[in-house]
């Protein structure tokens, strides 16, 4: 995985326990207890979305909740907010708006 | 409604659910509040939108003088192992859509919580810096960088640059360095109506008054120091090196903003401009990174205290609710603890929650005497007094104006009462 800290001075060896989800219709693995958002950053997705002003590509921004740029549908459910949900094993994920499926892996 | 609906949580419709106590947020201060209350005996739900509980604290790691490393993840766990051995029913992944007197809790998921005490521990969100560009993949603020970098583990970033000068980024800056990143600079905001003082670089020496225990650079402990007297300060700016200054791995810059943040589709590159000492740009310069972290600062979080008295107190960050010395609000029997009162660090909000807690199980008729409440409102004076951070400078000051409001409330109310009694 590209962004993963595996060797980090201070904080103890990482969680080996793999999982596998996809993301507009590729496949990729995370680590249990990642959230979507970290999840997918891991693997190098920046792009979580597209806005509905000229398709612009979207991202995690606030971390909290707070700002829904990351939603995205999980499973079939619209507008679930990537940065505060968990990634679970056999995730379905999808991005919204314009453009969807075409530039998701633009990072 | 129902695509808001978490699908980590199947929908649980009407159930109701009844303890003594509700606290809303698990982090260091909502669950030091749940620990305090039910390990006096009490019955407590603890609700939270987040997969875990511990919030802001799961991200936090930096080193303490004296203490070692402050490991946000590792102290969270154990919060929340004590919490649930305790016997507190810890609720994730559920939002909070309305509180109601006496005490009704409505989440998302349909349940509703019903207690004689609540507590409101909802914390603090960061203030937005919009600075051309910053919708781009790969701009986040600074708090969605720490809690990626070290709880989840991931990198934001390669080469990032930071905006906004403060203890928060600081602190990051040397978390993202720890974690393998290059963080090619800490950068003040561009002049904006957003920004206000941020771009003011005298307005940043003074917030590293609020490091310079932390701060492993002589300058910077100097700089700290120097932070209460305007002329000195002026002169430091005047020979602040131009190309920053070497700080925890990274180059603090006080005389370069940030003015915009550009690539396609993702960040690519940011425009540096070299500023005088009152902020003005002079020559910019491109710089490539491929992450940009915000550091615009943090405010309390008031969405369910709106039927509290509030008050707006720039010392402590913002709006936050009027507070009596055991953090009960204008609504009896619905307290407050941590950032929500206004911006302080995780030891500070975590002696708040304990305060609330043991002031509920007092007032449940589960603790004797006062004691025990002197006790913890003297260990929240003590945590404040010893906190390694100081998020606002003039945080003491913030909290004698709350609590002279409080004191001013209690006067006006009693003479109220007098008013009634000869009528």
């Amino acid at each position: 995985m590209l962004k993963r800290i595996s060797d980090h001075p201070v904080l103890g060896p990482l969680s080996q326990e793999e999982i596998e989800f996809e993301f507009d219709g590729k496949s990729y693995q995370g680590i249990k207890g990642d959230s979507i958002a970290s999840a997918l950053l891991a693997n190098g997705v920046r792009t979580l979305r597209f806005s509905n002003r000229d398709g612009e590509p979207r991202g995690i921004y606030c971390g909290i909740g707070h700002c829904f740029e990351c939603r995205m549908t999980v499973n079939g459910v619209q507008s679930v907010r990537a940065c505060i949900t968990q990634a679970c094993d056999g995730d379905v994920l999808e991005s919204q708006g314009e453009n969807r499926g075409e530039r998701h892996d633009d990072f | 409604m129902e695509t808001f609906l978490n699908p980590r949580v199947k929908t649980a419709g009407s159930v109701m659910m009844i303890s003594d106590v509700v606290v809303i947020g698990a982090g260091p201060a909502g669950l030091s509040a749940a620990v305090t209350a039910a390990e006096a005996g009490a019955d407590v739900v603890v609700i939270d939108e987040n997969p875990r509980a511990g919030g802001k604290l799961l991200g936090q790691l930096h080193e303490e003088p004296g203490t070692g490393w402050w490991i946000g993840a590792e102290i969270s766990k154990k919060l929340a192992e004590r919490a649930v051995n305790a016997g507190v029913r810890i609720l994730t992944n559920r939002q909070v859509w309305n509180i109601s007197q006496k005490w009704e809790v409505a989440l998302d998921t349909g349940e509703c919580v019903k207690a004689d005490y609540a507590v409101v521990a909802t914390g603090a969100a960061e203030r937005p810096l919009p600075v051309p560009g910053w919708s781009l993949p790969g701009v986040m603020a600074i708090g969605a960088a720490q809690t990626l970098t070290n709880y989840y583990r991931v990198r934001p970033g390669d080469r990032i640059a930071i905006v906004g000068v403060d203890p928060l980024s600081l602190t990051v800056a040397h978390e993202l360095s720890m974690a393998g990143a290059d963080v090619v600079g800490i950068y003040l905001p561009g002049k904006s109506i957003f920004a206000g003082t941020q771009a003011d670089p005298d307005t940043n020496l003074e917030y590293l008054a609020g490091m310079s225990d932390l701060a492993p650079n002589a300058f910077l402990r100097w700089g700290g120091k120097l932070a209460a007297n305007k002329t000195l300060r002026k002169l430091a700016l005047t020979f602040f090196p131009k190309s920053g200054l070497p700080l925890m791995g990274t180059r603090l810059n006080l005389r370069k903003s940030l003015v915009s943040i550009g690539g396609n589709e993702r960040v690519e590159h940011v425009e540096v401009a070299t500023i005088d000492s009152q902020g003005n740009p002079g020559k910019t310069r491109t710089v490539k990174v491929d992450c940009v972290c915000i550091s615009g600062g943090l405010y309390p979080v008031q969405e369910l205290t709106r039927d509290c008295g509030l008050v707006r107190i720039d010392q402590l960050g913002g709006t936050i609710p009027l507070y009596s010395p055991e953090m009960e609000t204008t609504q009896d029997n619905l307290f407050v603890a941590g950032n929500v009162t206004g911006i302080e660090g995780a030891k500070i909000a975590m002696a708040q929650g304990n305060l609330a807690g043991t002031v509920i199980a007092s007032r449940l008729g589960l603790l004797e005497g006062k004691e025990a409440i002197d006790r913890a409102a003297a260990a929240v004076r003590f945590a404040r007094k010893s906190s390694a951070i100081t998020f606002m400078p003039d945080i003491e000051e913030g909290r004698r104006i709350a609590d002279d409001l409080w004191l001013e409330r209690v006067r006006e109310n009693s003479l109220a009462q007098k008013d009634e009694s000869y009528a």
